[in-house]
C-alpha cells in the first residue's frame, strides 16, 4: 500500500512515529540530562569509591611488585630490594607530594602511618644526598646538569620515557604530555638501567611540572642514589671500562673510587624505626590491590587482616549497631507518624472544605519552616528546663528534682522526627482518603455495621495504599536524616548517617563513607522489595 | 580516583568563574572562608575592611565554611575548580590540607610582614608556624565555663580540671565535645596521669581504655556538644553546671550577654586557627590572596583583632598592642586565654598525635558512646 507521496505506507508511519519520539525524547531531554548528572553519576561515583584503592600501587609501583615475592603470613623483615624501590617510590611521590596521601589512606587501617609517610618523605633528600656527595667528590663534573643531560641522551630511550610518564600520570592523576626536551640513550639504559630510569623521572617532572629546560637544571638526589645502585653491580664495572660514550670516563673515574654503602634498609631504619615493623609492609601489602573490600569490610565491624577478614576488636564495633538502630528507629518513627496522621488525614478528608483548608495549611505550615528552625524549636521545648518540663512541674505532676529527659536520647529524635515527617504521612493519606466515597460507609452501616466494623472492614482497607505511600515515604526520608538526630539525639538517638557525615567531612575517610552509603542503600532497594513482595507495590497510591 | 575525576569536572563545568584581572596582576574579587558569627565579624572588621578601604575596587566575599574547609576543598580540588582564596582553618586541618597538597606551602619570611621593629615572621611566629601552609592568626583555647549560680552552697567554685569529674563535689550536667580530642587528655590527668606522659599513655591501647573509663565516672552526667555555640546556650538556659568550649564563647556570654557563668581556665587546651591558601589559583588570585594575607597578619592587624573578640594574636609583637574591647570599652588582655594569670596550666593540642590517632580513637570513642 502506498501514500499520498508514493511511498510505502508503512515507511512513512514509521518516519513520522520517529519524528514523534524524537521530539518526545528532546522534550523530556533536560530532566534526563539534569537526573543522570545529579543523581545516577554521583550514586556510580560512590559505589566506586566505596571499592577503588590504586592510591597503594600508584605511589609506590616499585614496592608493590618488589613486595610481591615477599610472604606476607611470615612477617620478616622485607628485603633490602624493597626497601630501594620504596626509597625511588618515596622520592618520587615527595616530590609531587603525593606521599602524604597515601600516608592518610594508610592510617585508616594502621595508625601511625600518617606520620611515618610524612616525616619520611621530607629525608628522602638526605639519603640521596649521602650518594650525591660521594659522586661528586670523586668526579666535580657529576656536579653539572648540562653534563649529566649529555650523558644521559641519545637515541632508542622513547621507550623509557613513555613508561616513565606513564608512572608520573598515575602518581599525579594528570596528564604528562609534552616535549621534555631529552631522548634516553640506549646504550646508557642498558649500561645504568636504575639511573636512567631516575634521570627520566627528574627530566619529565622538570620540563613538565616546573617548566624547566632539563640540561640547565641539576639533577634531583635520586638519579645520584641511582647511579650509585648501578655501581653497586659488580659486572658493570667491565662494561663501563668498554664504555665509549659522553661521560664514559667520568664513569670510569667512579668505579675506581669507593661508594657509600649504605644499604636502604639502613637509611630507613635510621628515619624511623617503625619501617622494620613486619606490621607496616603487612598493610600496604593488604591494601596493595586497585580494588579492595576493605572499606565494606570495615562499614561491617570487620577488617581486613594478613589472614584474611576478621572481626573487629569488641571496643571498636559500632557500624552493625548503628545500622540496626537506625532501622529499628526509622520503623518507631514510621509507626507513630501512621498513628498520629491517619486520624488527622480522616478530618482532613471529611471535614467541610472551609475547615479542611484551614487545618490542611496547619500541616503544610512545618513545611515552609526551616528544617533547623523546627528541630531548635524542639529543643526549647523538650530540654530539662524547656517548656514541657516546666509545665509538667508548675502542673505538679513531675517533681522538680526528676525532670524528663526528653532529648539527647533517642526519645528526642523520635519526637522531633516524627513531627518534621508527618506530613508526609498525612498528605498520601488524604489524598487516598479524599477518593474513598462517603457512600460505603453509609451503605454498610445500614446493612447492620456497628462504626467500628464499618471502619474496620470497609474504610480501612480502601486507605491501606495510602498508608503504604506514606509509610515508604516516611521511612526512606528517616532512614537518610542526620541534621535532627544530630541535634536532639543525644548519644543514644544518632544514626548512621552522622558517621556517614562524620566521615565526608571530618574525617575524610570517603571511602568508607561511601561503602556505608553503599549499604543502606542497598538495605533501602531490599525493603523494598520485601515491601513489594508483602503488600504490593500497585498497592501504593499517592493520590486519586 | 581516576574514574570519578573526569566525572566531577564536567559536573563542575560552569560552576567556576574566573575572576577578573583589575591592575593586570591581581584579582579583583577574592572569595574568604571563615566560621560565621563573632569570629568571622572580628576578621571582617579588622582585616578585611581596612584591607578594602586601601584597595578600592576589591570586592570581598565572605563564605561560612570552615568547619567543612577540608572536604570541600578536596571536592573542589577533584572537580578542578577552587573558587576560594583564602580560608580560615584551625591548624590541624591545614596540616590536612598540606598533607593532601590541597594547601600551598607558606614561606613565612618572604610572605608575611616582618614585625615592627624587623624581627622576622617566622620569629614573630615562632613555634606556631605548625607545618608547612599554615598562617596563623590567633590562639584561642578550649576551656571550662560554669553556672556560677549553681554551685553548691559552702563549696568553692570549681578551679581545677578534676572538679569536672568530681559529681560529689559539684553535682549537676556537664557538657563535653562529642569527640575524642581533649576529653581524653584530661581524663586522663585527673586519673593520676602526669601531665608529660599523657600522650604516651594515648598512644597504648591500655591508656585509650583508662581514659574512657575515666569518662565513664561522669558519663551519665555528660550532654555531648557537637557546635560551639552549645555549651553557652546550655549554660545560659541552666541545662547544665559546666561545659567546655572556646573560650572567646564564654567571654560573649559573661561580658557581652551579662550571664552567671565563671570561667575555668585550668588545663585549658591551646589550639591555633589562621589562614591557608588553596593550592592551584591562578597568578592573579594567587597575587590578591598573598597580598591580602600580608596585610591582615602584620602586627597591627592581628592586635586589632583583638578588641572584637578574646583570642590571642598569633605574634609575639602583637601582645603589647593588645588595647580595649571595641564596644565594652574593658581591658581585652585580661580575658586572652595566654595572660599569665589563666595561662598557669595549660596544654597545646598536638598535631602530630592526633594526624595519627584521631581516627583510632574517635572509633574507639563512638563505640564507647554508643554502648
Amino acid at each position: 500500500m502506498l501514500a499520498a507521496d508514493g511511498t510505502p505506507l508503512k515507511e512513512s508511519l514509521g518516519r513520522a512515529l520517529r519524528r514523534q519520539k524524537i521530539r518526545a525524547l528532546a522534550l523530556v531531554a533536560p530532566l534526563l540530562l539534569f537526573v543522570l548528572l545529579t543523581f545516577v553519576i554521583p550514586i556510580v561515583s560512590m559505589l566506586v569509591r566505596s571499592v577503588e584503592n590504586q592510591i597503594v600501587s600508584d605511589t609506590l609501583p616499585g614496592t608493590v611488585a618488589a613486595l610481591s615475592s615477599w610472604d606476607r603470613q611470615e612477617g620478616a623483615t622485607p628485603s633490602e630490594d624493597v626497601f630501594q624501590n620504596l626509597f625511588f617510590d618515596m622520592f618520587n611521590a615527595a616530590e609531587a607530594k603525593e606521599h602524604t596521601k597515601l600516608g592518610t589512606r594508610l592510617n585508616y587501617e594502621n595508625t601511625g602511618l600518617a606520620s611515618l609517610f610524612r616525616t619520611s618523605g621530607r629525608s628522602m633528600d638526605d639519603i640521596g644526598e649521602v650518594f650525591q656527595d660521594a659522586i661528586e667528590d670523586a668526579d666535580a663534573r657529576f656536579e653539572d646538569g648540562a653534563f649529566w643531560h649529555e650523558m644521559m641522551s641519545g637515541e632508542g630511550g622513547d621507550a623509557l620515557v613513555a613508561d616513565r610518564r606513564a608512572r608520573w600520570e598515575n602518581l599525579t592523576g594528570e596528564p604528562m604530555s609534552g616535549d621534555i626536551g631529552y631522548v634516553p640513550s640506549q646504550d646508557i639504559i642498558v649500561l645504568l638501567p636504575e639511573t636512567a630510569a631516575a634521570y627520566t623521572d627528574f627530566a619529565i617532572w622538570t620540563a613538565i611540572e616546573d617548566n624547566d629546560v632539563v640540561a640547565e637544571e641539576d639533577p634531583w638526589e635520586a638519579v645520584y642514589a641511582a647511579l650509585a645502585v648501578d655501581l653497586r653491580d659488580p659486572s658493570r664495572a667491565a662494561a663501563i671500562a668498554e664504555y665509549s660514550g659522553a661521560g664514559a670516563d667520568a664513569l670510569q673515574a667512579l668505579t675506581a673510587t669507593e661508594m657509600p654503602t649504605l644499604t636502604f634498609t639502613d637509611a630507613f631504619a635510621e628515619m624511623d624505626e617503625d619501617w622494620l615493623t613486619p606490621g607496616v609492609w603487612q598493610t600496604v601489602d593488604v591494601y596493595s590491590s586497585n580494588y579492595t573490600s576493605g572499606y565494606f569490610l570495615n562499614s561491617v565491624d570487620r577488617e581486613l587482616t594478613v589472614d584474611g577478614v576478621e572481626a573487629r576488636p569488641e571496643n571498636e564495633r559500632l557500624y552493625i549497631k548503628l545500622f540496626g538502630r537506625t532501622l529499628w528507629m526509622s520503623l518507631i518513627i514510621t509507626s507513630s507518624c501512621i498513628l498520629l496522621g491517619y486520624p488527622v488525614a480522616w478530618l482532613l478528608a471529611n471535614l467541610p472544605v472551609r475547615t479542611a483548608n484551614v487545618l490542611m495549611i496547619l500541616v503544610l505550615l512545618p513545611f515552609w519552616t526551616s528544617l533547623l528552625v523546627r528541630t531548635s524549636a524542639w529543643k526549647v521545648l523538650l530540654q530539662q528546663q524547656g517548656v514541657i518540663n516546666e509545665l509538667l512541674v508548675w502542673l505538679g505532676f513531675v517533681d522538680d528534682a526528676n525532670r524528663l529527659i526528653l532529648m539527647n536520647n533517642s526519645t528526642g529524635t523520635i519526637i522531633a522526627m516524627t513531627h518534621i515527617l508527618l506530613p508526609f504521612m498525612i498528605l498520601p493519606l488524604y489524598s487516598v482518603m479524599k477518593t474513598v466515597p462517603p457512600t460505603y460507609l453509609r451503605a454498610a452501616k445500614s446493612l447492620g455495621a456497628t462504626n467500628w466494623t464499618a471502619f474496620w472492614r470497609v474504610y480501612f482497607p480502601q486507605s491501606v495504599p495510602g498508608i503504604g505511600a506514606g509509610s515508604i515515604l516516611v521511612f526512606i526520608l528517616a532512614i537518610g536524616y542526620y541534621i535532627t538526630p544530630e541535634i536532639v539525639g543525644g548519644t543514644d538517638g544518632v544514626f548512621i548517617s552522622n558517621r556517614i557525615a562524620y566521615h565526608i567531612s571530618r574525617s575524610l575517610n570517603w571511602g568508607l563513607a561511601a561503602a556505608l552509603g553503599t549499604i543502606l542503600l542497598v538495605l533501602v532497594l531490599a525493603l523494598y522489595w520485601v515491601y513489594d513482595q508483602i503488600v504490593g507495590i500497585d498497592n501504593v497510591k499517592l493520590g486519586g | 580516583m581516576k574514574f570519578t575525576k573526569p566525572i566531577l569536572a564536567t559536573m563542575a563545568l560552569g560552576l567556576s568563574a574566573g575572576s577578573v584581572s583589575a591592575d593586570g596582576h591581581m584579582a579583583s574579587d577574592m572569595t574568604l572562608v571563615s566560621w560565621g558569627g563573632a569570629y568571622q565579624q572580628s576578621q571582617i572588621n579588622a582585616y578585611a575592611d581596612p584591607y578594602v578601604a586601601n584597595n578600592s575596587g576589591v570586592t570581598v566575599t565572605w563564605d561560612e565554611s570552615s568547619a567543612e574547609a577540608v572536604a570541600k576543598l578536596r571536592a573542589m580540588n577533584e572537580a578542578g575548580s577552587i573558587t576560594w582564596d583564602v580560608v580560615d582553618v584551625v591548624a590541624a586541618d591545614a596540616l590536612r590540607l598540606c598533607d593532601e597538597g590541597l594547601a600551598m606551602e607558606i614561606d613565612a619570611d618572604e610572605m608575611l610582614a616582618a614585625a615592627p621593629d624587623g624581627t622576622s615572621a617566622s620569629d614573630d611566629f615562632g613555634d606556631l608556624l605548625v607545618g608547612d601552609c599554615f598562617i596563623p592568626q590567633i590562639v584561642y583555647s578550649t576551656t571550662f565555663g560554669y553556672r556560677t549560680d549553681m554551685v553548691p552552697d559552702g563549696v568553692e567554685p570549681p578551679s581545677n580540671i578534676c572538679d569536672v569529674f568530681d559529681l560529689e563535689t559539684y553535682p549537676g550536667m556537664r557538657a563535653l565535645e562529642k569527640r575524642p580530642i581533649n576529653n581524653v587528655e584530661w581524663a586522663l590527668l585527673c586519673d593520676g596521669v602526669a601531665k608529660e606522659d599523657v600522650y604516651d599513655v594515648l598512644a597504648t591501647e591500655e591508656g585509650q581504655e583508662q581514659a574512657l573509663a575515666k569518662l565513664g565516672t561522669i558519663r551519665d552526667s555528660v550532654l555531648w556538644w557537637s557546635a560551639g555555640a552549645d555549651t553557652p546556650q546550655l549554660l545560659a538556659d541552666g541545662e547544665i553546671f559546666m561545659g567546655s568550649t572556646y573560650n572567646g564563647r564564654l567571654f560573649a556570654a559573661i561580658e557581652e550577654q551579662g550571664q552567671p557563668i565563671g570561667m575555668m581556665w585550668d588545663a585549658q587546651v591551646f589550639d591555633l586557627d589562621g589562614w591557608i591558601i588553596p593550592e592551584g589559583l591562578s597568578d592573579e588570585r594567587l597575587a590578591r590572596a598573598l597580598d591580602f594575607v600580608h596585610f591582615a597578619t602584620d602586627t597591627q592587624r592581628l592586635a586589632d583583632q583583638a578588641k572584637y573578640i578574646s583570642y590571642g594574636p598569633a605574634r609575639l609583637s602583637s601582645a603589647p598592642l593588645v588595647g580595649k574591647h571595641a564596644t565594652l570599652g574593658i581591658d581585652m588582655a585580661p580575658h586572652m586565654p595566654t595572660d599569665p594569670d589563666n595561662a598557669a596550666n595549660t596544654f597545646l593540642y598536638n598535631y602530630e598525635f592526633w594526624a595519627d590517632y584521631r581516627d583510632d580513637i574517635d572509633a574507639k570513642f563512638q563505640a564507647w558512646l554508643a554502648q
